[in-house]
């Protein structure tokens, strides 16, 4: 490393290096390429989920959303499901 | 030996898919297998000059799929191998002058001749792709280490094992040692780590590249190049072979270790 780059990272405020930042922002944008590249991908989750759901409660299944939300750094699954009624407890 | 149909693909262009061609299909030959490197990038073929056959072209790819020539008319012998040869793309057509169903017979009529058959793949996931992958056994993916090539990288895998292209392995290419040591580039384990796939090898960034470009004689050739042994030693895992992985340490030349005593008696 030469003299001058050890001084300039020494008095710099970002300490973060290049490649830490590469590989973040890399990681953020492949979530999401490859979220978007399969639209299958969230109709089999979709289908999933109200599988298990469907075991505790009784869910409107055509209002049912599940989208990937993109806050400023963060990537957040978010589901909206309308409950309709819930089972009777059977190990209550 | 069972033939093989290699695919060099990469999504992003730039990042070194024809010099990967053109070395591991001369390391190959330099092995003594029979070897035919496939240009299918139409209207922007590249392949002739780095191998420097551009002056041998009388028939290309397109003229041997719509029969106007017979496929071991466009085949180029190579001037320093027996055993290797070349079908040019066609420079004045477009990618959808062929079809991956052609694709897939032409490589499936090499395979009786060939030990290798390589594709050179265009950039991009349109036709041209969709013509390079269709009768490949096997991937290799090339990346450099920036946030584009490795993205793009990303896309092409999923494109491949979509069509149900399994065997996927990547090489790494243009890797800056002294930049990794400084965390200014993405080094092999974060690429591995963010691609989950097989590493092929590692090429170090090499002028010695645009030197044997310039001459049309590719790297593998010239026993000094950093990048030709890389590719030298990619060919032998290709082949089977058990070979160490390219530490990132360039030889240090005179110059630098002259540069580290100055430095030190400073």
């Amino acid at each position: 490393m030469a003299l001058l780059d050890i001084l300039s990272r020494f008095f710099s405020k970002d300490s973060t290096s290049s490649k830490d930042i590469a590989r973040e922002r890399l990681r953020f944008v492949l979530v999401h390429d490859r979220a978007s590249v399969s639209p299958e991908f969230i109709n089999s989750l979709k289908e999933d989920l109200i599988k298990v759901i469907k075991e505790y409660m009784d869910i409107d299944e055509e209002g049912l959303i599940v989208e990937l939300e993109n806050e400023e750094n963060s990537i957040a699954l978010v589901a909206n499901i309308p409950v309709t009624g819930f089972r009777r407890a059977a190990n209550g | 030996m069972k033939s093989r149909v290699l695919v060099i693909t990469s999504g992003k262009g730039g990042v070194g898919k024809t010099t990967t061609t053109a070395n591991l299909g001369t390391a190959l030959a330099m092995m003594g297998k029979k070897v035919v490197l496939i240009d299918t990038d139409i209207g922007l073929r590249n392949l002739d000059v780095v191998m420097g056959l551009e002056n041998r072209i009388v028939f290309d790819i397109v003229d041997a799929l719509n029969g106007h020539c017979k496929l071991k008319q466009a085949l180029i012998k190579d001037k320093r191998f027996d055993g290797l040869y070349l079908l040019p793309a066609a420079q004045t057509k477009e990618k959808t002058a062929i079809t991956p169903h052609q694709m897939k017979n032409l490589t499936g009529q090499l395979r009786d001749d060939f030990d290798f058959i390589i594709v050179d793949c265009p950039a991009g996931i349109e036709q041209g792709f969709r013509n390079a992958i269709a009768g490949a056994d096997d991937a290799v993916v090339v990346a450099t280490p920036e946030v584009s090539s490795v993205r793009d990288a990303d896309r092409i895998i999923g494109l491949l094992e979509a069509s149900g292209l399994e065997n996927c392995r990547l090489i790494v290419n243009r890797l800056r040692s002294k930049m990794v040591k400084r965390g200014d580039m993405m080094d092999i384990g974060d690429i591995i780590d963010i691609l989950s796939i097989e590493l092929l090898g590692v090429v170090p960034e090499d002028e010695s590249i645009v030197v044997s470009t310039n001459r049309g004689e590719p790297a593998v050739l010239e026993k000094s190049s950093t990048a030709g042994g890389a590719y030298r030693r990619i060919a032998r895992r290709i082949m089977g072979e058990e070979v160490p992985m390219y530490s990132g340490d360039e030889p240090e030349n005179i110059v630098d270790k002259f540069k580290k005593i100055l430095k030190l008696a400073k």
